[in-house]
Order: structure tokens, then C-alpha cells, then sequence
């Protein structure tokens, strides 16, 4: 088990390979569908983003309203995939790491080798469980989206596994093939 | 003549919503500790402890099992002798739906439009389902249904010639697709028969079923567990990391169709195979 902090410099990254599992500490920065079509609109309008995405790390969720005392509701991750649209061009402006859950295009995989950057999946459906990691949160952005707004997290020891490294390779293609008994 | 007050399906609504998003099934945790016995992948062994370990915070703390606390799928069973008093049925569903995310804090995750996609706020519409039947019993059951696994869904017109090789391709197929982007272990809702959209509320009301309650229909029952066994043996695992394990469960519901067809659906869901119900 690795600890790794934010920001994700490219050293980080460098070091982190498909299938390790870490706990990642630091400041990470929520958006899903809504948050990403913006970010990618104000990034071809020249427009300034609501953070400085180089190196940064976006977790995919959606959280459920804290309760009075709570930082956040349950915030396990959503599917990666609908975001793999807009991935891309955020790689090309510096975001480093991304956590989410499923599959990405082998467009965003190769993004990613071409940025150096990383892919990291969090339990699905242990949303409850993951709330505990996140020790402050902060809306920054876009807060009419409500859930999709863009949140500042600060987590500790925030548990993820490397699916896809920077070279490209892909824990789903490989690791189910070893349990594999039909076609 | 039985009358029920309009207030009172609402507050079971919104209850039951709240309960089924906050309290995993029981009989989803045993089957999670009994695949534990079998799971071979320690990645996948640690994930099927983190979701117990998530279901007990979730039941402590009231906190939703999961994030997407799902569209509020409603199925409604009524006597032809009852009556609602003080409203509609329908309002009461919905206004139900809307006090339960409310004061639960659960998601709101429904938009007005499916293009404009300016949320609700309140989490309705819910989808409703209403059977009519004979006497007065009234059973309302609340099934939110998350949309990462929802969108792994599949429906396929078959024909009869394909047979239950058929069904059996479709419903593998349907789970590869899937793959990690469902949140494996799944539970998986087949329908087959009727037509296009009976075969998907077929699926759907399977999801319903019971965990470990095979069809009462013998045949269909060992259908069942072959069916479970071959998504087993497709190795995708616990969260898709590699295991044993890709679904906890597997029901199937059938209907009657047309001599030239074979409808199958195959609605996916997570762990988190959320229903709850009350008799009013």
C-alpha cells in the first residue's frame, strides 16, 4: 500500500503502477458530467478556470447533502466513462489524476501515456465508507449544479487503485483474464 | 369500500425511501459474506469487506449506502375496493418521493428534461408501476435504482430459433459490456417474454425478488443458477479487479409472448439492490 499526496507531480505518477493500491492525501477537486461540459467550454472560450488544474486531481462524484455535523454525504465515485468526452482536453491543460470508476476509451488511455498522467478507481457503491476520508470540503463552483457542482476536498488516506498507469497499461484488461473459465 | 388518506401513502413513500437507500438488505450482506467463502482474488476479498464494512456505516450513521441515491422507482399493488382519500394516488407517490430525499438528504439526481437537464430539486417525477387487483389490499414497494448500472442495461429481441443459448449470450454479453463500469458483484434482473417494453418490466420486477428465492417454476429455477454460475465464470470480479465473484444474484421473470418472438432484458444493479415495501 503506497501513500501518495497531491498535487500529482509527474514523479508521482511516474511511480504509481496498474494495480497498486494507494491512500492519497491532500486537496482533490470534485466534477462529473455538468462541471466537465464547463470546464471545457471555459477552457475554448479562453475564459479562467475555477482552479488551477495543472497537476491537479479530479475525483468523479456526485455526493449526497451532508447532514447537519457531516463534511459530505456518501461520496463513492461515479462512472468514469461518461467523462472520458472531456478528459482529454483536460490532460492537455495539465490535470494530472483522475479517480473515478469503469472503463475509459482507448482515446483517454492514450491521453493519458501522452500526459503522463494516471487513472484511479475508488470502490463503487462504498460511498458511505469513502465520506469518512474527506476531512473538509468547499463548493468553488458552478454551485447552481447542486451534486455536480465543483467541490475542494481535503482527504486523508483516500483508498484507490491504480487502474490505467502512464504507460498505458489497463487493470480491467488484465486482471479479470486470470479468473476467466468461459469465453 | 377501504379508504386510505392521501398523508399516509405519502409518509410511507418517503420512508421507505429513506430506508431502502440507508439500510442495505440483508439478504444482499449475506450474500456478500458467502461470497467471501468462495472468492479467490484477495483485491477482490478486501472489496467484498469494504462494502460490508460501507453497509454497517451507512445503517449506523443513516447515511445512503451509496451517492446515487437513484430514481425512486415505485411499483404499487391496489385493490379495486379501495380508495384514496384527500388527493391522487399519484400526487401522494410523488409528494412522498420529494419529503423522503428532502429530510433524508438523499440525492436529488432527476432532471426535468433529458436535454435541457435542469434538475428537479426534489427528485421527482418517480417512476410508477400500479397493478390492479381484486379486494382491498394496498402493498407499495420503493425501489430507487442508481443509473451507473442502469445504463449497463440491455434489451434484445431475439428469435424463438436462438432458444435459451440465446438468452443465455444475452445475458453474458449484457454483463461483459458492463464490466467494471456496474460496480460488480451485480444483481441481475432477466425478463423474457412478452414484448418490448413487458420484457423490460419483467426484468425489473425481478430485481424484486427475493435474493436466494429461485423461480417456483422448476425448470426456469435451474436456469437461473446456470445462468449465475456462467457470469461467474466470466472472472470479471469485484469492482471488475478479477474474481469470483461478479454477481451476487441472478432472477428471471417470464411472460407469454408472440409465436414469433423472444424478447429478453437483462436490467442490471449494484449491490445496493435497494426495495422496500409496506402494506397500507
Amino acid at each position: 500500500m503506497k501513500h501518495i499526496t497531491t498535487p500529482f507531480t509527474e514523479s508521482i505518477v511516474r511511480d504509481l503502477t496498474s494495480g497498486d493500491t494507494v491512500l492519497i492525501s491532500g486537496t482533490i477537486y470534485t466534477a462529473r458530467d455538468a462541471a466537465h461540459k464547463r470546464l471545457c467550454e471555459a477552457i475554448a472560450e479562453g475564459q479562467p478556470l475555477p482552479f488551477d488544474l495543472q497537476d491537479a486531481v479530479i475525483y468523479y462524484v456526485g455526493p449526497t447533502p451532508p447532514k447537519p455535523g457531516q463534511v459530505i454525504g456518501a461520496a463513492g465515485p461515479t462512472t468514469s466513462g461518461r467523462m472520458d468526452a472531456y478528459a482529454p482536453t483536460l490532460m492537455e491543460h495539465g490535470l494530472r489524476g483522475m479517480i473515478g470508476k469503469g472503463e475509459r476509451s482507448q482515446t483517454v488511455i492514450d491521453s493519458i501515456k501522452g500526459h503522463t498522467a494516471v487513472y484511479l478507481a475508488a470502490t463503487g457503491g462504498a460511498g458511505a465508507l469513502l465520506s469518512h476520508c474527506i476531512l473538509e470540503s468547499e463548493t468553488i463552483a458552478y454551485e447552481d449544479l447542486g451534486t455536480e457542482a465543483i467541490r475542494k476536498l481535503t482527504v486523508k488516506d483516500f483508498p484507490a487503485t491504480v487502474v490505467i498507469d502512464c504507460q498505458g497499461n489497463d487493470l480491467y484488461q488484465t486482471a479479470p483474464a486470470a479468473y476467466r473459465r468461459n469465453a | 369500500m377501504r379508504e386510505i388518506a392521501w398523508n399516509t401513502i405519502r409518509d410511507t413513500v418517503a420512508q421507505l425511501a429513506i430506508r431502502a437507500n440507508t439500510v442495505l438488505d440483508t439478504k444482499v450482506e449475506e450474500a456478500i459474506r458467502q461470497a467471501r467463502t468462495t472468492e479467490e482474488s484477495p483485491v477482490g476479498l478486501a472489496i467484498l469487506d469494504q462494502l460490508l464494512e460501507n453497509s454497517q456505516i451507512a445503517r449506523e450513521t443513516a447515511t445512503p449506502i451509496c451517492q446515487d441515491t437513484g430514481l425512486a422507482v415505485v411499483f404499487v399493488t391496489i385493490g379495486q375496493e379501495v380508495h384514496i382519500t384527500g388527493g391522487s394516488l399519484e400526487e401522494a407517490i410523488h409528494a412522498g418521493v420529494a419529503k423522503g430525499y428532502t429530510e433524508g438528504y438523499l440525492r436529488k439526481s432527476v432532471v426535468r428534461d433529458p436535454l435541457d437537464r435542469v434538475n428537479t430539486g426534489d427528485n421527482t417525477p418517480a417512476i410508477i408501476h400500479y397493478k390492479i387487483v381484486p379486494g382491498d389490499t394496498f402493498l407499495i414497494t420503493v425501489a430507487p435504482k442508481g443509473i451507473g448500472s442502469e445504463n449497463m442495461s440491455r434489451i434484445f429481441m431475439l428469435k424463438p430459433s436462438q432458444g435459451l443459448a440465446g438468452i443465455r449470450q444475452a445475458v453474458l454479453d449484457t454483463v461483459l459490456s458492463a464490466g467494471s463500469n456496474a460496480c460488480p458483484p451485480l444483481v441481475i434482473g432477466v425478463g423474457v417474454g412478452g414484448n418490448f417494453e413487458k420484457c423490460a418490466q419483467l426484468a425489473k420486477e425481478a430485481l424484486l425478488r427475493p435474493i436466494g428465492q429461485y423461480s417456483q417454476d422448476p425448470a426456469w429455477a435451474q436456469i437461473e443458477k446456470d445462468l449465475l454460475f456462467a457470469v461467474n465464470d466470466l472472472g470479471i470480479g469485484p469492482q471488475g479487479f478479477g474474481g469470483r465473484t461478479t454477481a451476487l444474484w441472478l432472477a428471471v421473470e417470464t411472460y407469454p409472448t408472440h409465436i414469433g418472438g423472444m424478447p429478453v432484458a437483462v436490467n442490471i444493479n449494484c449491490h445496493v439492490a435497494r426495495h422496500e415495501s409496506a402494506s397500507l
